[in-house]
């Protein structure tokens, strides 16, 4: 019972402290109209390049989208609770770890997904991009893959932000590695193999392969292997992350580095 | 003179401050690579290599902007926090002349934006920068910035009621690099567009480096450039006007 107390309440607090208790004036700006811009300036860009359809940046773009809630907001819950000092007592609780970070990692895959949904419909809206009605389902799904495993991904920002005063700096290099590597506006044949091979193992690329081929007509049945493979990707990534963050807390302990990092 | 020398020590301490900043350095130069580099992918893959130049001047540009949308929108928000506001607004010194060289310094840190995008290029992609007229182009990259930097104060001023005002200049980073056609022609864009375009001093500033590197015009966008700025300060030096006269009638300096 205590662990699912941490688990829904502590996560749903902890997102709430994260945009400064919803604040809409942080929420919009940054999750709203910043993701539709960046869908459009995309879409603007490949037009003048002569590359690919507005169709095709909408859905890199959105489906990309996923990493800002699910890196930023990943690393955040760890550097916040920094910022407003309640790193400490909230390592010297005996809460148990798993239930803790996993608990704040629920409303940021649900963000995560939002975001992906507000980018893809205002790209569309404002492109005039159409989809088949049939592919909105399976897409949802897509949607809700890729969110997750961005998540996932976000534990690594998480253990950053336990061990480096200024994660954020990083957490922006490895957002601009999935717009550089995963596809999302360079078609992923245009790349060089060694740079197609860092796609495969960063998360959105699996998603994101599912998603054209879906708005291509694929059924789920069709794209079910690049879906096993991007929340394979998002899982070894939240692996990683959770191991990390576990390791550098207990470094942190016996080094008393927790508030000087 | 002494209005010279605060804004010159002002520049000078802002600017240091933000060379020592990890996001301001970490962040501010590496994003302008990231988007030279997409931009060179997608233009070579649509057939278009020799537009490197362009796309790697346009990243640059935005990377100006980025800083200045983001830092110094948030200015005075940032001075409430560090708790030195009222002692820089009770300050002998007009506001303005503290503020401006502040959101100058800021836009500056865009040098380094510069620096590493056009290296970047030459190194890694063997773009040559031209140089058609040197000393435009010398000219040109303290115009463009200074520019760039009073469009974020007039920007502060705008939203200087919000306690999110970083935020919602971090919202207006894309909005800006579309608007002014840093990364591709403004053609692409809706004509209605246009008008907006033209009142931006990253549009400007964009032409005056691009002109000054490959030829053209580059005296004129450099002028236009520097009447922009004269606007731009105008209308933040309104703004902030009423705002002080506003939080100083309320009381309101440290709450709002």
């Amino acid at each position: 019972m205590t662990n699912l107390r941490i688990f829904f309440v502590g996560g749903l607090i902890s997102y709430r402290a994260l945009f400064n208790w919803l604040n809409p004036w942080i929420f919009v700006p940054t999750l709203v109209v910043g993701p539709i811009f960046q869908v459009l300036f995309f879409a603007y860009l490949g037009r003048a390049a002569g590359v690919e359809s507005d169709r095709f940046y909408v859905i890199g773009n959105a489906l990309q989208l996923a990493a800002l809630p699910g890196l930023f907001a990943m690393t955040f819950t760890i550097t916040g609770e920094r910022y407003s000092q309640t790193l400490g007592p909230l390592l010297a609780s005996p809460a148990n770890r798993a239930v803790l970070f996993l608990g704040r990692a629920l409303p940021v895959s649900a963000n995560a997904a939002a975001v992906c949904v507000i980018a893809f419909v205002g790209g569309a809206v404002l492109l005039h991009v159409t989809l088949p009605a049939a592919s909105l389902p399976a897409l949802a799904v897509v949607i809700a893959a890729t969110a997750v495993s961005c998540t996932g991904f976000g534990f690594l920002g998480g253990a950053i932000g336990l061990r480096i005063r200024d994660a954020i700096v990083l957490i922006n290099l490895l957002d601009a590695a999935l717009l550089i590597f995963c596809g999302v506006n360079i078609p992923l044949e245009s790349l060089p193999d060694w740079m197609r091979a860092v796609g495969e193992a960063l998360p959105v690329t699996h998603g994101l392969a599912a998603a054209r081929e879906i708005a291509d007509g694929a059924t789920l049945g069709d794209v079910s292997h690049l879906l096993l493979a991007e929340l394979a990707v998002g899982a070894a990534y939240a692996a990683v992350g959770y191991a990390l963050l576990r390791y550098l807390e207990q470094a942190a302990r016996r080094n008393a580095s927790l508030e000087t990092a | 003179m002494k209005t010279l020398r605060v804004i010159a020590v002002g520049w000078l301490i802002h600017f240091k401050i933000m060379s020592r900043s990890p996001f301001a350095i970490g962040v501010g130069a590496t994003w302008p690579i990231v988007n030279a580099t997409l931009a060179y992918f997608m233009y070579r893959a649509g057939g278009y290599p020799q537009t490197l130049l362009y796309a790697s001047l346009g990243s640059a540009v935005a990377g100006i902007w980025s800083m200045a949308a983001i830092d110094a929108s948030g200015a005075i928000q940032r001075q409430r926090w560090w708790g030195t506001l009222e002692l820089l607004v009770g300050a002998p010194v007009p506001f303005a002349l503290v503020l401006l060289p502040m959101a100058v310094a800021i836009a500056s840190a865009g040098i380094y934006a510069l620096a590493t995008t056009l290296l970047w290029g030459r190194l890694v992609y063997g773009i040559p920068l031209p140089l058609e007229h040197a000393v435009a182009f010398v000219v040109a990259v303290p115009v463009t910035i200074a520019s760039i930097g009073v469009l974020g104060f007039a920007l502060g001023m705008t939203l200087v009621r919000f306690r999110t005002a970083s935020h919602i200049g971090n919202s207006l980073e894309y909005p800006v690099w579309i608007a002014s056609g840093l990364l591709f022609p403004l053609a692409v864009l809706p004509a209605w567009s246009h008008p907006i375009s033209l009142a931006l001093a990253p549009t400007w500033g964009m032409r005056a480096l691009l002109h000054s590197a490959l030829g053209g015009r580059a005296w004129l966008d450099i002028a236009i450039c520097l009447g922009l700025a004269a606007a731009y300060t105008a209308f933040g030096i309104a703004l902030l006007e009423r705002f002080m006269d506003s939080a100083r009638r309320h009381a309101t300096l440290s709450l709002t």
